[in-house]
């Protein structure tokens, strides 16, 4: 009861005019796209539609959660997509091929996510290595190659009732997927803003000298980034698995390129030190969108290819104007 | 009478929220070196912005060299103009030589077509303007290997190149020794002499007097004065800038010596420094003197674990510590406030209250979560006990003064368990005012029982603030002094007599 009102308190206090405002840009980006697709398919705005839209990006919104982290560091995190085709695979092994129970079965490959994340936070800490990019790109490889052997690069499908409702399954009208996303969004905007470690992760972006003489533990901050990033990518996996009901090798190619996106559209900055949770869930409904809306007018996966491109240019441009006004 | 130089009538600016300048008129005469002071947020460096094109001023006239100008973009500042400012953070590119840097964008071409750089010619310019500076510096040696006073003089060598006719300098001489800043001053006459006119800003007001023929003070966007530099006094010149007398520059209180705070034994580091050992007492300031260049910051680093030792004990209220990182130093209650203020002691694009309470968070935290009144309380507790000026809590730390940042980071080391502060160039690039704010601040430090450890490259600050002074040279500790036995000329000769120690 006590912890219940607790919450309640902390929801209240929380500025949303505040959450709102600065991400004006973005969300108002989102909502104008929506009504010019509202008027352009007639499909667009039914709740089964848009219901579609919040399943379509609740991977993205996952996997650019974790990749949010890594960016408000100066950061960056490539292996997301293969620590994610990683994770599945040893998940789909244990379960399906050697008949492990299914809960202990994602555990462990929820552990291999985070595993491989802290190795990505240690190898760039311990090495001293100058960039993430680095570090998460060995990772990217390793861990494709990884999966691609354990599996011999075949798929495997065959998951319990409970894994296909992560990724397929409804909450009346509502996809699970999507509920787990906003699960997600207000643990990581509490994580974030709220608690010591999600401080120090903005303290290490804006500048991680001042945040190592203030006597932050910089290294143990960085390693946590991306153990958590990698879990993140674990999460987002089990949905995927569960809405194909199946572990195949090559899954998640590219989607630290879908994240990246998301967190920049949502207004993080490779500088460091900046953007939040919000932010980073209005980009990836808004990729999701743009997809969704492309294909009910029926544009090919080719050119909607192209149109994403020039929304994360132009998502970023508007924020510089903003912030050249700001400074002027 | 012939007409100045540059005139400046009735200038003012408003950015939103501030009145930068305020109707303000200035004569500049040719050849003269001109210095502009006040106060941090007074408006020099808004004027500096307006003569560079980096702004545009609102109403006024600006006549420069005979003909009024209703508009100056920075590139025809540069090109046109010959108005050339040095900045304190120098533009050199550290990877290029010193001829490259010279001539970048200016590039000579040895074939048009290809856009190949004809490297003799621009060598050999480069060695004719060096020559004429006195400068022993090689064209061809990377930037990044020389020293800060010479990189300054290749930014100097820069502006010659341009055929700079108004030079602006903005606190040249902040990261120079004495030797260095000398050599600066021989440039500037010298410059003077050929007919260049000089504008010249800096904190220092002995070589304010020393080097300019007049200045100009600036408070609160407004020009106060304008006068010969002959005749005129510190004094005078303080109370022109914050409008009224100031008491003591060195408001230093009686203090009694108390248990041993820090003690450190033998301390060396594998690139500089050599068996160093004191002791620093509550209750009391320490100084450490030296030239630039000598180990002080390097000691301060490595006390705190922010570099290796490689060897050394240290020993905190008697007890033998291990320190590795600044989270341990913290730990045993060591602070250090750096002197590089910007680059590695604030957030500048984070707020006060996350600047002032980030090195101490836990603090805050009520079961899992930080709970934000408390953090507000906090900060908003040493805003007030500091007297930092801001508009709010939530105002971006890039937005204050130097002499407000300052008193943030300090701020910062307030809200921790701390009670060893080392303080390197506490007062550097901050305004009198400022200056005397964080001096009571040191007061009050040592008079509730902590240690200050005070590195300064200012004599006068050393002898007017410390109960006891080392001083270092070239990495070893060649003399310890009382309060009542330093004096300047002692303290200068073991800063540069490490060399006759040295065995």
């Amino acid at each position: 009861m006590q912890a219940k009102s607790g919450l309640q308190k902390s929801l209240q206090r929380m500025n949303w005019g505040d959450v709102l405002l600065n991400r004006v840009g973005a969300l108002l980006g989102l909502i104008i796209i929506m009504i010019g697709l509202s008027f352009a398919s007639p499909h667009f705005l039914s709740f089964r539609n848009l219901m579609n839209v919040a399943q379509q990006s609740a991977i993205n919104s996952i996997v650019a959660s974790g990749m949010l982290l890594a960016i408000v560091t100066a950061g960056i995190d490539l292996s997301v997509g293969s620590i994610l085709a990683l994770s599945i695979s040893i998940t789909g092994i244990l379960i399906v091929n050697m008949g492990w129970n299914s809960v202990i079965g994602v555990i462990i490959g929820l552990a291999v996510a985070a595993g491989a994340g802290m190795i990505n936070g240690l190898v760039l800490t311990k090495l001293r290595l100058p960039h993430p990019f680095i570090s998460t790109l060995g990772m990217m490889n390793v861990a494709r190659g990884l999966a691609l052997i354990i599996t011999n690069a075949s798929p495997i499908s065959g998951f319990p009732k409970w894994i296909q409702f992560v990724g397929a399954g409804y909450v009346g009208r509502i996809p699970f997927s999507f509920i787990l996303v906003l699960i997600t969004v207000v643990f990581f905007h509490f994580f974030l803003t709220r608690t010591t470690l999600g401080r120090h992760i903005y303290a290490v972006g804006g500048n991680i000298e001042a945040a190592r003489l203030s006597g932050i533990d910089t290294d143990r901050v960085r390693v946590w980034v991306y153990t958590i990033s990698g879990l993140m990518a674990g999460i987002a996996g089990l949905t995927l698995m569960g809405r194909v009901n199946a572990a195949y090798p090559l899954a998640g190619l590219s989607y630290e390129m879908d994240a990246i996106a998301a967190v920049i559209i949502g207004g993080g900055s490779f500088m460091g030190g900046v953007g939040n949770i919000w932010g980073t869930l209005i980009g990836a409904i808004m990729i999701a969108v743009i997809r969704n809306g492309l294909n009910l007018l029926g544009v090919s996966p080719d050119a909607q290819t192209i149109v994403i491109g020039l929304v994360i240019i132009g998502a970023v441009y508007v924020d510089v104007l903003r912030r050249r006004r700001r400074t002027a | 009478m012939s007409t100045p130089f540059l005139q400046l009538r009735n200038i003012s600016k408003a950015f939103p929220g501030v009145q930068a300048l305020d109707n303000v008129s200035i004569d500049i005469n040719k050849g003269e070196i001109h210095a502009l002071l006040g106060e941090n947020g007074a408006g020099k460096s808004t004027l500096i912005k307006l003569l560079t094109g980096v702004h545009h001023w609102d109403s006024g006239t600006v006549t420069y060299d005979g003909k009024e100008l209703t508009s100056i973009t920075p590139s025809q500042a540069i090109r046109e103009y010959g108005i050339v400012p040095i900045y304190q953070e120098l533009n050199l590119i550290p990877e290029l030589d010193v001829a490259e840097n010279i001539f970048l964008g200016r590039e000579v071409l040895a074939n048009e077509r290809f856009r190949i750089i004809d490297r003799k010619e621009i060598v050999r310019r480069t060695t004719e303007i060096l020559e004429t500076l006195g400068q022993n510096i090689s064209p061809t040696a990377l930037v990044g290997t020389l020293g800060v006073g010479k990189q300054q003089m290749v930014e100097v060598a820069k502006a010659l190149s341009i055929e700079a006719r108004l030079l602006i300098l903005d606190e040249p001489t902040a990261s120079l020794g004495e030797d260095e800043t000398e050599d600066l001053f021989r440039v500037m006459r010298q410059l003077k002499d050929q007919g260049v006119t000089i504008i010249f800003i800096s904190h220092k007001l002995d070589e304010v007097l020393e080097i300019s023929d007049r200045f100009t003070v600036l408070r609160d966007g407004k020009k106060i004065v304008t006068t010969e530099a002959e005749g005129a006094s510190k004094e005078d010149i303080i109370s022109y800038m914050v409008g009224r007398k100031l008491g003591d520059q060195y408001p230093k209180m009686a203090t009694t010596q108390g248990d041993v705070a820090l003690e450190v034994r033998g301390l060396s580091t594998a690139s500089l420094l050599s068996d160093i050992s004191f002791s620093a007492y509550r209750g009391q300031v320490l100084g450490v003197a030296g030239l630039v260049g000598a180990g002080r910051t390097e000691l301060a680093r490595a006390i705190i674990g922010a570099d290796p030792r490689s060897s050394g004990r240290i020993f905190v209220n008697g007890a033998e510590v291990q320190i590795n990182s600044p989270k341990d130093a913290l730990k045993h209650g060591i602070a250090l406030l750096t002197e590089d203020r910007k680059g590695q002691g604030l957030f500048l694009g984070n707020t006060v209250l996350f600047n002032a309470t980030v090195a101490n968070l836990k603090r805050y935290v009520r079961r899992i979560l930080i709970d934000v009144n408390r953090q507000k309380d906090a900060a908003a507790e040493v805003v007030r006990q500091l007297g930092i000026k801001t508009p709010g809590l939530n105002t971006m730390t890039l937005q204050l003064s130097g002499g407000n940042q300052q008193k943030v980071v300090i701020g910062k080391w307030l809200n921790t368990d701390a009670d060893i502060f080392i303080f390197d160039e506490p007062t550097r690039g901050i305004d009198v005012g400022a200056k005397v704010e964080v001096y009571n601040i040191i007061n009050q430090l040592i008079a509730d029982g902590a240690a200050v450890i005070m590195i300064s490259s200012e004599l006068p600050e050393i002898l007017g603030m410390s109960d006891r002074i080392i001083v270092l040279s070239e990495g070893r500790l060649t003399a310890e002094f009382s309060r009542e036995e330093a004096t300047q000329e002692k303290i200068m000769a073991a800063a540069t007599g490490g060399i006759n120690h040295a065995s």
